[in-house]
């Protein structure tokens, strides 16, 4: 019980107000069901069971509102990592209970597991503003809620993973089978670690793969707890496996491993160039990036005013600015520039910030102290570049890593602000005339994850929709994700696409059967 | 009492009737249910109608929430699984370790199935030539009238219900008059679930009225049905006569069963026999003609009889027993008719051949051998415990003789060989072909039957075509860029 002890004083300390007493009610059927629950420790998860790290090394988790740790954890490295591809390759044998259980069975044990995370969804929401910082009205409302969908929806695709027949020339039957790929590393990031958990497992497991996951090292606690969840809903020992470590360490030992069939990561485009090289090195696994971003919105004159500035600010400062996709640099069209600033000033201004338990915030901490440092310097710089600012620039609180929303004006294409990927509450706005020179200059950067348009026009917004390289276009609207739509980065965003009917190819090895047969009829 | 379910809410009938539902392993009387006839199916239409208009609660529902209703569903009918298996082997006289291992089963593997695909129906997007952006949506067709056969009353009631909400249609559903008690039950666990008012409405009745009213009525823009081909013409006819609603049928047939002298013969044998006896015989794909490789006859056909005679008739709720009563008198006498004319045309009567016990409608598991093709009993659809065995020599003589049928349902061949095993696979004209077993169904598979057997396919992802009306929208754009 050593991740109870620890945690219950933690989430009962949390804040003395009204509002905090609000969530201790929504938290209390949580807390009585800590005592009925499965217990997770804070170690290493390989076939269903709770394993110390070889080493017998450990990591402090931090609380970033406090900055205080939270608790220990497990430290995998290399050999935990071996040991774990080991578990996956046996529950990947043929005539293994994983290889012969049927499609559907796969579907609803994904079912299952959505059901046990929605059981238990107040605990892992505050398990989750805990060791991120996010606030938890959204990490229940939003992360969690997002999360199960996701699970379910790969569960319906379980069973409809279609191969095909094909009428090749000859005497031949010929049909292909969509296979699992085999072992996949998956590393996951550690701004929505949940979601990003289930964004991995969802469609590797519907189609009968097995896995090795390295979980952040910022943030390694939800995933571990959904861990003892997997077991609870009965998937084979083996099947999945959580190394909870350093990437330098357990991640590069996934990336590099010779039994590793394939690799996920999502995470910093500098870290996916070392992945991919590593791939390459060692036997040559597939590989599935999502990368950064500095993704454009931009906004046309006859945009709906309030609307394009609800949305812009909800577009970079959403999460901490922690997003990948964040919108972080706004174009706004030359005429309405003005008003646009002053009002998204306005906003950042009334942006809350404070204790993620309060129901009332609507930004946490940034997840760490390095991301705080980080940040903190990028502002620097955008003040020595010449950018103006217009309002936040300093940390928000004495302890913990709160930064105020900040936001630069008059911003050209050429700052370190405009070109780097800031990944904090940090907006550029920049000006534009025409839409031609808007879709330029959007195009130019090494990324291509998002990107957004706020305009009525209909021809406006399929012209410059379609000229916008970038994985996913929103049109008046931002962040709109759902685990039906696939999403993912052109250039150095990323390969590959996550989510949707799509999501399912890179977790599928094709296989062509082709038998001689006497005579071919059609 | 108030057993039409229209709106989520319980009716009575307009015209005041009702009807008998009857115990068909004691003759008895089980309850007196509703009479819907047209006017019923017309405040039923009018509901559906309400329910798929634009704007309405089930029109803008996320296609994910469609899915999670159906799960609902299944999970509902996971709780009552007890009591619907026993309500389905009293009303049709099933057994009740079928009703609740295989029927209930299916029904709730289907629905998650079903579930599963509500969000997944995706349109495309397409390179049309031109200044235009063009892509097409996949709609619910509308309003779908669905008539459900006697002889799986729940599972053929899951079988329309779910492909057709998962793709966001309403229906108005007419279940058999021999059958109606499982589906009018699931009018509770439907408004339990939480479908919209409207979009779930059962009507029991007949088909000469309530199921007429259906095929010819002008504001259903489909209409499903299983039963017998001799109705799914007149249903077709309907349609036409009407409005050209879309018509999918699921009717009889009269499956081949290929037996050759390599094959498994234990297996063969129990596949066969299971084959043709599940359900006491009342299979649209029973392997009514088997057809036996002259080296191995004999022995499979002894075989065969001992198998045959070893099933213990009885009370279908009962442990130990493996055939229960044909569903009513009516079945129950045309069975007997074709009995004797397969006596009469000179088929060798190796078992059993008439009437069991002094109560019910049970009949004896019956063996014919040294059928010919040209008998009655080798032609048309008997739906009974009444197996045929004939005898062949060639591979291209038995696909002539298998193929020489208007029905086209379902078809078997039992060989070790590879290459006659492929061959077989392509040369049968059934919509589904089993290579050494019979009768392997599961949700994931189209099913449906070539020529008179039917027209589409349901379960699959192709049972989903059926319940979906494709609209291309081409929207001019200032410029096309690849």
């Amino acid at each position: 019980r050593r991740g109870l002890r620890i945690l219950a004083p933690q989430l009962l300390c949390n804040g003395r107000d009204a509002s905090a007493s609000r969530f201790c009610l929504v938290l209390a059927p949580g807390l009585e069901r800590l005592s009925q629950m499965s217990f997770f420790l804070l170690q290493i998860f390989i076939n269903n069971e709770w394993h110390d790290a070889v080493s017998k090394k450990t990591f402090s988790s931090i609380n970033p509102a406090t900055g205080e740790v939270i608790c220990q954890v497990a430290e995998g490295d290399k050999a935990d990592v071996d040991k774990a591809v080991s578990a996956a390759k046996a529950a990947f044998q043929l005539g293994s209970p994983w290889r012969r259980m049927d499609a559907s069975h796969r579907g609803k044990l994904l079912n299952c597991l959505a059901d046990l995370i929605e059981r238990d969804r107040a605990y892992l929401a505050a398990l989750e503003t805990l060791d991120n910082g996010k606030p938890y009205s959204i990490a229940y409302s939003v992360d969690l809620d997002m999360t199960i969908k996701c699970l379910r929806y790969f569960a319906g695709w379980a069973d409809k993973c279609h191969g095909k027949t094909i009428p090749i020339d000859g005497d031949f039957f010929c049909y292909t089978r969509h296979e699992p790929v085999g072992i996949c590393g998956q590393i996951i990031p550690w701004n929505f670690p949940l979601l990003m958990q289930a964004w991995k497992i969802g469609p590797a497991l519907a189609t009968g793969n097995v896995i090795v996951m390295k979980v952040a090292e910022q943030t390694p606690l939800s995933a571990l707890y959904v861990a003892s969840l997997i077991k609870e809903a009965g998937f084979p020992a083996g099947v999945v496996n959580i190394v909870p470590g350093y990437g330098p360490s357990a991640g590069a030992a996934i990336s590099s491993h010779m039994q590793v069939d394939k690799v996920a990561f999502t995470g910093s485009t500098e870290v996916g160039h070392l992945i991919q090289k590593a791939a390459a090195e060692s036997n040559l696994k597939k590989v599935t990036l999502e990368l950064g971003g500095k993704s454009p919105n931009i906004i046309l004159s006859d945009a709906d005013m309030d609307w394009a500035v609800e949305q812009s600010h909800f577009a970079l400062f959403f999460n901490q600015g922690q997003c990948c996709c964040a919108g972080s640099r706004t174009y706004v069209q030359e005429d309405i520039y003005h008003e646009f600033v002053e009002r998204s000033v306005e906003r950042a201004k009334a942006r809350v910030v404070g204790n993620p338990f309060d129901f009332k915030t609507e930004q946490g901490p940034q997840v760490d102290e390095e991301q705080f440092k980080k940040i903190l310097g990028y502002i620097s710089i955008g003040k020595r570049e010449g950018a103006k600012l217009l309002c936040g620039g300093n940390p928000a609180a004495d302890r913990g890593y709160f930064i105020q929303p900040t936001i630069f004006g008059d911003v050209q294409d050429n700052m370190t602000i405009a070109t780097e990927e800031i990944f904090g509450p940090v907006m550029q706005i920049l000006k534009f005339k025409t839409v031609e020179e808007v879709i330029e200059r959007a195009n130019d950067s090494k990324y291509g994850l998002a990107a957004a348009i706020f305009t009525k026009d209909i021809d406006k917004a399929n012209y410059v929709s379609q000229a916008l390289r970038a994985g996913t276009v929103w049109i008046n609207c931002y962040d709109v994700f759902g685990a039906q739509a696939p999403f993912g980065g052109y250039k150095e965003s990323g390969n590959g696409r996550e989510l949707g009917e799509y999501g399912l190819e890179a977790y599928t090895e094709v296989k062509t059967v082709t038998i001689k047969i006497p005579q071919k009829n059609s | 009492k108030h057993t039409i379910f229209i709106n989520n809410e319980w009716h009575d009938s307009a015209n005041g009737r009702k009807f008998e539902v009857y115990n068909p392993a004691t003759g008895e009387k089980i309850c007196e249910v509703e009479e819907g006839d047209k006017e019923d199916i017309d405040k039923a239409v009018k509901a559906a109608r309400t329910a798929f208009q634009l704007g309405s609660p089930w029109r803008t529902m996320d296609a994910s929430e469609r899915g999670r209703l159906l799960n609902k569903l299944a999970d509902l009918i996971e709780r009552d699984r007890l009591l619907l298996a026993t309500m389905e082997s009293i009303d049709g006289g099933k057994l009740f370790s079928s009703s609740y291992l295989m029927d209930l089963g299916a029904c709730i593997k289907t629905l998650r199935y079903c579930a599963g695909w509500a969000d997944k129906i995706h349109g495309r997007t397409i390179p049309m030539d031109g200044n235009f952006f063009t892509f097409t949506r996949h709609e619910p067709i509308g309003v779908c009238g669905q008539i459900i056969p006697w002889n799986f009353p729940l599972v053929m009631f899951i079988w329309k219900i779910a492909p057709a909400l998962c793709c966001g249609n309403t229906v108005v559903v007419k279940p058999a008059e021999q059958t109606p008690l499982t589906a009018i039950y699931m009018g509770c666990l439907i408004k339990e679930a939480g479908f919209p008012p409207g979009v779930v409405n059962i009507v029991p009745g007949y088909g000469p009225t309530a199921g007429s009213a259906i095929s010819h009525h002008m504001d259903i823009d489909k209409v499903a049905f299983t039963g017998s081909t001799e109705v799914g013409k007149l249903i077709k006819e309907a349609a036409g006569r009407s409005n050209l609603k879309r018509v999918t049928l699921e009717l009889g047939g009269k499956s081949p069963n290929i037996i050759f002298a390599d094959a498994d013969l234990d297996s063969a044998v129990e596949f066969a026999h299971i084959g043709l006896f599940y359900h006491q015989g009342q299979c649209c794909i029973a392997g009514s003609r088997i057809f036996v490789e002259e080296p191995i006859y004999e022995e499979f056909v002894r075989r065969s009889v001992e198998r045959a005679k070893k099933n213990v008739l009885g009370n279908p709720l009962l442990p130990g027993v493996h055939q229960g009563p044909q569903v009513d008198k009516e079945q129950f006498h045309k069975i007997l008719e074709l009995i004797e004319s397969g006596k009469k045309e000179g088929a060798k009567l190796e078992c059993g051949g008439g009437p069991w016990g002094n109560k019910g409608y049970f009949i004896q598991p019956t063996v014919f051998s040294n059928v010919t093709d040209d008998m009655r009993i080798a032609k048309e659809e008997i739906f009974g415990p009444v197996q045929q065995i004939m005898k062949f020599k060639t591979v291209d003589e038995v696909i002539r003789r298998a193929n020489n049928t208007p029905y086209g349902l379902a078809a078997a061949v039992f060989t070790k060989d590879i290459d006659k095993a492929l061959t077989f696979a392509s040369a049968l004209q059934a919509g589904t072909v089993w290579v050494n077993c019979y009768s392997a169904l599961s949700a994931q598979c189209p099913f449906g039957g070539f020529k008179m057997s039917g027209n589409g396919r349901e379960m699959g992802e192709y049972g989903l075509h059926e319940y979906t009306e494709v609209k291309t929208v081409t929207i001019k754009i200032p410029e096309k860029n690849s």
